[in-house]
């Protein structure tokens, strides 16, 4: 079940940014062959590979692609997005510190299928380690003549907000605003970054790349489910014995990642809870954990899979003040764009604070509950759903945990 | 390119009545060199205000911090209003707005570090350093922050001093780091 290792393969070599170490284990061969392809071919492959973007939403990633106006004429732009900041995943951390070159060769086919002639890379202002390992793999690909020749890449670092992670936010960010996201339609395959036709990809997603046009979509749908392709790589924090991040089959299943991968629960042992997409998404129960981790299989589980940030709780942890924490960082990270949104985090985070210091009061619980359902939905984009998905959950799971702590 | 603070038009000016909130700074201004950069920076976008995060980060790397005169003067870099990049420069957490210590020890608060002793590790680092989060330690050597997810969850607890990740931190492993900021 942990399948072939695609993205990772390298992390073992010390070197494995580099591009000496990149083009001996068969770096920019993909790029080669994707030359002498047609770029509607190279995103009809995309497509066939069941390739969904591993940033968050899982949106197959060739039919993006082929949202691109087919008559434009003006730039098209490819952005990356490496702002990386859903609580609970490194993954994109890793992947620009130990395999920067893979994300070049990425987004050099990546364009190839968009007509892009100019790529962003968006890093978020706290990786700095990253920023440097990734902007030196630029250099390199610079001087050996990859990019410049078709193709060039600008290294965008942020300042600090969660909410750039979210596609028209990093979009507004790069083009020297405050990060709010945008109304959509229009979406930025449309019109997107500087007013242009925009795809944005996640680095995980853009790093698979690559693999599928070395060996074809058939083989990199086989590794997964019916409905997505491939491999991905799972943060895995909390209590386990051994955090840290796992590249396996889409298809695994939670428990395996988490017994057979992550070594088992710490703590006191027990499995109490999971979040399996980063904290945006709905918390599950020890329980619920024989599901299959692709986006289908967590949606149909009543959760998602998110950016596969993986987070373990055991039994003695305190899931009222889980989500206090959790819903201090949404509080704070609200751009205060829609009412909703900025009103309802504000004050849910100050609910969840007086209950777990034992001062809520008897109808708190269900005064959250339905402050978080009225909000779903009606905002400009998706961080408020990403909000109520553990409100809701956590307090309809772990009911009675949250009543223990209201004084009668 | 045809927008710089050579070309000074109105927008350029501070407006007379905000004089006094400003501290009677010195000029600010990029030597040569920086300013050739800023310039390079801004002609990597389509539009040069696709530059204005980095060059701000550049400003506060030059002048310390992001005061009201350096957001006019990088808003006459790029031909925007005070207002545009005072709005700018308030959204994003790695600006700072007044004077900064020399170390920023901005320590993860977030869940996967909850769950691993965070709130033992701020209230150590409150207590090495006799401040509270959001303060600078009165010698100006640090300025201590709580922040969201760092995303090196797998490492939990952790902090970041400045440019550097600190891992696996323990109490006594924060007092080591401590000791080693000069
Ligand atoms: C609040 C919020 C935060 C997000 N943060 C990230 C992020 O840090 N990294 C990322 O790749 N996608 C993030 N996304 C998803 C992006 O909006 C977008 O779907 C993704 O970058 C598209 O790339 P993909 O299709 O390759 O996944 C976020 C979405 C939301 C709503
Ligand atoms: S939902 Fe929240 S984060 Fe998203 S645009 Fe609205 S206020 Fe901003
Ligand atoms: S929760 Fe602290 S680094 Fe992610």
């Amino acid at each position: 079940m942990t399948a072939e290792k695609l993205l990772t393969r390298n992390f073992g070599r010390a070197d494995s940014h580099t591009l000496r170490a990149y083009l001996e284990s068969g770096g920019y061969t993909a790029w080669q062959k994707a030359q002498a392809l047609e770029p509607a071919a190279i995103t009809e492959e995309v497509k066939q590979s069941n390739l969904r973007g591993l940033g968050g939403a899982g949106f197959p990633t060739g039919t993006k692609w082929s949202f691109i106006p087919k008559h434009h004429t003006g730039p098209v732009y490819l952005v990356i997005n490496a702002d990386e900041g859903e609580p609970g995943t490194f993954k994109d951390r890793y992947l620009l510190e130990r395999e920067p070159h893979a994300l070049i060769e990425g987004m050099l086919i990546a364009a190839r299928a968009i007509r892009a002639a100019k790529g962003f890379v968006y890093i978020r202002g706290e990786y700095v380690e990253p920023w440097r390992r990734f902007s030196a793999a630029v250099k390199e690909a610079y001087d050996a003549g990859y990019l410049g020749r078709g193709l060039d890449v600008v290294v965008h670092r942020g300042a600090g907000a969660y909410i750039c992670g979210e596609e028209t936010g990093l979009i507004s960010s790069l083009e020297g605003k405050k990060g709010w996201p945008k109304v959509k339609p229009p979406f930025p395959a449309i019109k997107g970054a500087f007013g242009m036709p925009t795809i944005v990809n996640n680095v995980e997603t853009i790093c698979h790349v690559p693999h599928i046009i070395n060996r074809g979509a058939a083989w990199f749908a086989s590794l997964g489910t019916k409905t997505q392709g491939g491999t991905r790589i799972f943060s895995v924090s909390g209590r386990v014995r051994k955090p840290g991040i796992y590249e396996a089959s889409v298809a695994i299943t939670l428990r395996a990642l988490i017994y057979e991968l992550a070594g088992g629960v710490a703590g006191n042992g027990r499995l109490k809870a999971v979040v399996p997409g980063g904290s945006s998404a709905a918390i599950l129960r020890a329980d619920e954990i024989d599901v299959t981790a692709d986006v289908d299989g967590l949606r149909n589980a009543g959760t998602m899979a998110g950016s596969a940030g993986v987070i373990v709780m055991d039994e003695t942890v305190s899931i009222p003040e889980a989500l206090m924490v959790v819903a201090r960082f949404y509080a704070h990270e609200s751009c205060g764009q829609c009412t909703p949104c900025r009103e309802s985090t504000g004050w849910i985070y100050q609910m969840t604070k007086r209950i777990v210091e034992g001062r809520g009061r008897k109808d708190d619980l269900d005064t959250i509950l339905d402050v978080a359902r009225r909000g779903a939905g009606t905002t400009i984009c998706a961080f408020y759903d990403g909000a109520v998905g553990p409100y809701i959950s956590y307090i309809e799971k772990f009911r009675a945990e949250f009543e223990a702590l209201i004084p009668n | 390119m045809s927008v710089g603070n050579d070309a000074p038009g109105a927008w350029n000016r501070p407006p007379s009545g905000r004089a006094g909130l400003a501290d009677p700074a010195p000029r600010v201004a990029f030597t040569a060199e920086q300013l050739a950069e800023a310039r390079r920076l801004q002609s990597l976008y389509p539009d040069p205000r696709g530059a204005l995060l980095p060059v701000l980060q550049m400003a506060q790397d030059a002048f310390g911090y992001i005061s009201l005169p350096v957001e006019e003067y990088v808003a006459g870099l790029f031909n925007l209003s005070p207002a545009h990049v005072h709005e700018v420069v308030t959204f994003y957490t790695l600006f700072f707005r007044e004077p900064k210590g020399r170390h920023v020890v901005a320590v993860c608060h977030n869940l996967s570090c909850h769950l691993a002793g965070a709130p033992e590790i701020v209230a150590r680092l409150k207590a090495r350093l006799g401040i509270e989060v959001g303060e600078t330690t009165e010698d100006g050597k640090v300025t201590l922050q709580s922040v969201e997810c760092l995303c090196a969850c797998e490492h939990a607890p952790m902090m970041q001093v400045d440019d550097r990740y600190e891992l696996g931190l323990t109490p006594e492993k924060v007092d080591r780091i401590l000791e080693g900021l000069r």
